[in-house]
Order: structure tokens, then sequence, then C-alpha cells
């Protein structure tokens, strides 16, 4: 690489292809020949501070030319990644003719994190702490799915008692509301409803207290764990969230007083977004955008976990495969949630909320401090002071984890946005092999282009909205 | 404990099940090198993926398996060069499938009335450095909300030659996944209608879940400790 040619290249401009001179300390043929490819890279020049390129762009000229020539009026926008009504980092590429989208394309991968590479190199019981973090609006599911894959490893499935399936159910329903909320309120906002908006979050926090109350923190909870709950409900749980559920039920009207009816709203979600059966079942959509369609097809009821098949409730669905129908589904899915959760608080029996083999349970009795769940401060002061053997097997529980016999399980579970698939491989470690997310915010994004395309730009929105990607599970 | 020892002996198998030895696992402390002094570290184990297992599958398993078997056999192929080894293990069935005939099992998976596994729930690669030829798996799971199944398909490709047809021509839905898989692990799936990367920048190097691609990290400084990066600490697998 000679440096003096390329100061020479770079006052030409990026027209002009070529070196304009050899410099004298690299004179030779070779440097010739290269010198048309040569000009295509940025120019560079050594200074006192190392080499510096000077990046100009070659290709600009060629672009103009290129849409000079085209004759109709088409451009192509770049909706996001920083778009506030791309629900997060989505990034949109529109091709777009005038109002209509012609092309529309997704760019994903601005929130990957490397979870699942991640969760390799921590223990079984520290991947519930990893994967709550995935779709960051359903935590509880994540971590259900995973902790029901990895009991099926363990082949402990059968052993996770009552209490702590309950416990589950009631969590991830509630979860489930706040998800749609959340849906709701983001949707409406992004069509200009703020109203819709304030509604939706003012009724999320009644639940994320009730979070925050039985496991210590708002979000990423790790509160499942393999093999039962991290802790039991504590005192005054069950009155606060028999008090929410009832707040919730008063204000379900408002969402239909203020947007099932509206002829504005209505305008601007009928037929968006249309998607039928056979393009999301060949697209892989499940979730709401597959019970639009009109196939009553959950997962709580066609394969049940966690005790699914003794609740009493409705699969919701809708024949419009539209936006309108999507919205539908949430707004009755939260009313079924809000009847499975106080089927769950009459059904909650004492008893432990972990397997009874010691050799999974986390042996620490945790307890809810002010910045979310830590060691109980008698559990300390027991294996510290009165039982060596307790201390043993704590510290070896803890810093190396059990051990998973080797296999691969799959577990899944009806999360808001369709199913939440887990594989997770165990070579016989107490690391997991391998664990992969079938995240359905990524399988259904993929309807992005089948609802577009043909469309207006101002449906991509609401079709967008209706998908309800959450991009920390799409992107893991 | 006496007339046990017969019984055992009669329930050996007739035929050599072949066992998947993926791995070996040393010592019982994780410290490799030098360290261990519990006399614990010229253990070894062999890591062994489940065996295949013998017929009957048990519940739907074997209709399924029957249904497949007879609908390859129709299409005038063998079921035995197709279907590698069944698996049946934690009531989960698995066929490992030959890849070259990857895309017409699926066809008959989807398009076969008594099959009909409707919805392709992507696809999942594993990285078995000690599989030898067979480094690469590609896993599948199909579920059929007709009949209300789930099934797994494996498939496997060398690191020398990761090439797996695309399903994509019958699973639309696979188009990311795919992308995913070959993102992370470098697993080629021919015939894909455009396989990019989708998570990881364009230009980036490598292929990040892989197991020969290091975590990465730095070292952290806590309450005055050095806590070394995730892939440093001690493993006690």
């Amino acid at each position: 690489m000679s440096t003096q040619h390329y100061e020479g290249a770079q006052n030409s401009g990026p027209q002009d292809p070529g070196p304009q001179h050899s410099g004298p300390q690299d004179p030779g043929p070779q440097n010739a020949e290269s010198g048309q490819e040569e000009a295509q890279h940025a120019a560079a020049r050594e200074t006192t501070e190392g080499r510096v390129f000077t990046v100009t762009g070659g290709d600009w000229g060629e672009v103009v030319e290129a849409v000079g020539r085209a004759d109709d009026e088409r451009i192509i926008v770049n909706m996001g990644p920083q778009h506030p009504s791309t629900h997060g980092v989505l990034r949109l590429i529109l091709e777009i003719d005038g109002e209509t989208v012609k092309e529309a394309r997704c760019g994903i991968g601005y929130l990957h994190t490397g979870i699942e590479k991640n969760m390799e190199f921590r223990s079984w019981v520290q991947g519930t702490t990893f994967v709550t973090r995935m779709d960051y609006l359903t935590p509880l599911f994540n971590e259900t799915a995973y902790c029901l894959a990895v009991e099926k490893l363990l082949g402990i499935t059968g052993d996770v008692p009552d209490r702590a399936s309950v416990i589950r159910v009631l969590m991830m329903e509630l979860n489930r509301i706040s998800s749609h909320l959340v849906c709701l309120a983001t949707g409406g906002m992004e069509i200009g409803s703020t109203t819709l908006m304030i509604y939706g979050f003012r009724d999320r926090e009644l639940i994320l207290d009730v979070f925050e109350l039985v496991t210590g923190l708002r979000m990423n909870h790790a509160y499942v764990r393999p093999g039962g709950l991290a802790q039991d409900l504590p005192p005054g749980a069950v009155d606060q969230i028999r008090e929410a559920v009832k707040t919730l039920r008063s204000r379900m009207h408002e969402y239909d007083k203020l947007a099932t009816g509206n002829p504005v709203f209505k305008a601007r979600l009928v037929d968006v977004g249309f998607l039928d059966l056979p393009g999301c079942l060949a697209l892989g959509a499940t979730g709401p955008i597959l019970r639009a369609t009109g196939l009553p097809h959950d997962l709580r009821k066609t394969d049940p976990y966690c005790g699914y098949e003794d609740y009493d409730f409705e699969v919701a669905i809708a024949e419009s495969a539209d936006s309108y129908g999507r919205f539908l589904i949430r707004l009755e899915e939260m009313r079924q949630s809000l009847r499975i959760v106080e089927q769950c608080l009459d059904r909650l029996r004492p008893g432990p909320v972990m397997v009874a083999d010691k050799k999974i349970a986390w042996p620490a009795q945790l307890a809810v401090g002010p910045d979310g769940m830590g060691n109980s401060l008698d559990h300390i002061r027991k294996i510290m002071g009165t039982s060596m053997e307790a201390l043993i097997h704590h510290f070896k529980l803890v810093t190396e984890g059990f051990r998973v016999p080797v296999g691969q399980a799959y577990a899944a579970v009806e999360s808001p946005k369709g199913e939440l698939g887990v594989h997770v491989v165990s070579d016989g470690g107490t690391r997991p092999y391998r664990v992969h997310f079938r995240d359905p915010s990524f399988t259904n994004l993929q309807t992005m282009a089948a609802m577009c395309e043909g469309g207006q730009v101002a449906d991509v929105i609401v079709a967008v909205a209706g998908i309800d990607p959450v991009m920390g599970g799409v992107d893991r | 404990m006496n007339d046990q020892v017969p019984e055992t002996r009669r329930e050996q198998p007739v035929r050599e099940i072949p066992v998947e030895v993926v791995g070996r696992r040393q010592g019982m402390f994780g410290a490799k090198g030098s360290g261990d002094t519990s006399g614990f570290g010229g253990l070894t184990a062999p890591v062994a993926l489940p065996p295949a297992s013998r017929r009957p599958y048990g519940g739907w398993f074997d209709e399924v398996a029957d249904e497949l078997e007879g609908a390859l056999e129709e299409q005038g192929l063998d079921p035995a060069d197709v279907i590698e080894k069944t698996v049946v293990d934690r009531s989960e069935l698995t066929f490992h499938v030959a890849r070259e005939h990857l895309l017409r099992t699926v066809r008959t998976l989807r398009d076969d009335p008594a099959l009909r596994f409707e919805l392709c729930l992507g696809v999942s690669g594993v990285h078995y450095p000690g599989d030898q030829g067979r480094e690469l798996h590609a896993v599948y799971h199909l579920r059929s909300i007709t009949h209300g199944r789930l099934i797994r398909l494996e498939v496997t490709a060398p690191d020398s030659d990761p090439r797996i047809p695309s399903v994509v021509s019958v699973y639309p839905t696979n188009d990311w996944h795919e992308r995913e898989a070959y993102d992370f692990f470098g697993l080629v799936f021919e015939g894909h209608p455009g396989l990019t990367r989708i998570m990881m920048p364009d230009d980036w190097l490598g292929h990040p879940q892989r197991k020969d691609y290091p975590l990465g990290g730095i070292p952290v400084e806590y309450k005055g400790a050095q806590i070394p990066a995730p892939d440093q600490r001690r493993s006690y697998s």
C-alpha cells in the first residue's frame, strides 16, 4: 500500500478513477495496474497520529445517475431503527411509490445481545436471569418456558409442586394482561390515541405493582426457577392481586368505550394488515395473528402445561384476519386472563413451591429486599453459624450448580405473542450446552411484508402494531 | 437380587446400538492443567447422546413413524436410507434424517394427510465439535395442529462441508430461522432465497455460537477483587 499514491487520488474526487501520479518512492507496474480498483477504497494517508482515511463515498454519482434514469416516483424510505413508532429498534425498509408501499423489508439485529451464547457459560439456574431479559414484556413466560424445558431434561416435570404450578399460571396470566396492555397502549399512541396509551400504562402499573410485591422487581424477575419458584407469595399478595383483578375488571369496559366501537379507531384498523390462515401457517405466525383468522389454536388448550387443562377459559378468536380482529382478541384475552387469575387464587393451597430434591432446589430461602430478591438473613445465619454441611451444600449448588442428564428437550408455552418454544440441549454438565428460543415476535415479524405490501404507508404502522413485536425477543 | 441378574442378561439388546459419543468429560471439579489435588483429575467419562430407540416407540409415535416410512416407500425411497435413526427420549420423538433427503421428508411430513405437520417451528443449530464428521446439527421442530402432535427432525453436516438443503420452499417461515442458523453456526442452507446474516453486522467475521468461537469479555473489578470474564471462570462441567 502506498500512501503517496492515495494522496494524489484524494483531491481528484470520487468521479475520477485512477491515480493522478505515482509517488517517487513507490514506482512499479503493479501500482498502476491496481490503481483502478484501489480508487474505490477510502483514501488513506500517514500522519503523526497514525493512518487517516478520507471517506468520500465513490459511488454517489452512480446512484444519482441511476435515479435520474428511472422515470417513476419510487423512493426507498428507511423507517427506524430509531423511529418511535417501530417498537424499539426495528428498521423497516420501505419502497414506496407515492403513498403505496411496493416492497417492505425488515432490518433486525440492532438489539442482539448474545443471550443464547452467554447462557452456555453460566449454570442452569443462572439461565433464568438471562431469559427473563429476552422479551422484556413477557419475562415470566420466558422463564417458565425455559424452566419447563430444563425440568423435562431433568425428568422432574411431575415433581413440581402444585402450588408452584398454580403461581406460575397466576403470574403468567397477569403478565399476559400487562403485555397486551402495552401492545394496546403503544399501538394506540402510534395512531394518535394518546388516551389509549395513558389508559394502558395506567392499568399495567397495577400489575407491575403486583410483580414488585411478589418478585421484588417490576421487570427481569428471575422468579421462576428450574424445579419451582424462587420463593413463595409474600404475605398480603393474594389480597393485593384480588384487588388488582377487581380494579382491572372494572376498567375493561373503558377500552370498549374508547376504541372498540370508535369509528376513527375502526377506520384505521379494519382490513389493515390482512393475513389469512394459509399465510399464517406458511409464515409460522401464531398467537393473536393466527387466532384472528378464526383458528382457535392455543397451546394452553391443545398442549396444556402447568395444569392449564384444569382451568375454565375460552380461546378468543376473530374472523376478520386484520388488525382490528387482533385488537379484539387481545381485549378478550385480557378478560379471560382475569378469569384464570381468579381461579388460581381460589386454587392456591399451602405447600412447597420447589421440588423436594435438595440436589436441584436452590438451597437459600430467598427474601425480597429493597433492591429485589436476595439471600434471606435467617438462612445465612443458619448455614454460617450452625450447620457446616448446609454451608457446603449451599456452596456447591450455588457455585457449581446441578448436573442435567445428556439429551435435548423442547418446551413451548402460549405467550401473549404466540408460541414461545425453547430448545435446550445438555451434555451432562452444569451448564446448558445450547439454548435456543423460538421467539414468537421473531417469527411473526416475518409476516410484516405480506401484511404491508400494496397498502399505504400509514397502514404499515398499524400492521406492525398489530404484530406486536418486541425487539428484545426478536434479536435476543 | 439374584433373580434379577438373568433378567437383565435376557434384556441385553440383540443388535448393537451405535452410541453417538460427542465428547469426553475429565475430572470432577473443572480444574484444567494443574491445581486439582482431589484425585479425581484422571477420571474420564464419555458424553453420549441418547441412542436410537427400538419399536414400539409408544403412543402415536409408532403411527407417525409408520406413516412416514410408508409415504417414503411410496416415493421409491428406502426409509432406512432417509431416516438414519429414530430416538425416543423424554417422551419426544426425533427422526435423524440424511441431509440429501431432508427436502423430500419435510414435504411428505407437511403434505401427507395422515402426518400433516403444517407448522414449522424454525431451525436451531447445535455445534458438537466432538462428533466426528457430523459436527453441525440442525434441529427442526414440526407441529401438527390437525393431529395435535410435535416431532423433531435432526440433520447433520460436517464442519468441512456445512451444507444442508433449505426448507424455505416448503416452510417459508424458516426464511429468517435459517438465516439465523447461518449467522450463528455457518450452516449453509442451499436453495435459500437470500442467505445473509440477520443478527450480526454484515461484515462480521466468524459464526459466534460455534463452540470454537470464544465468548470474549474482560475481567471486572468488584469490591476490590478481580472477577474474570465468564469464559475464563472455572467451569465445573
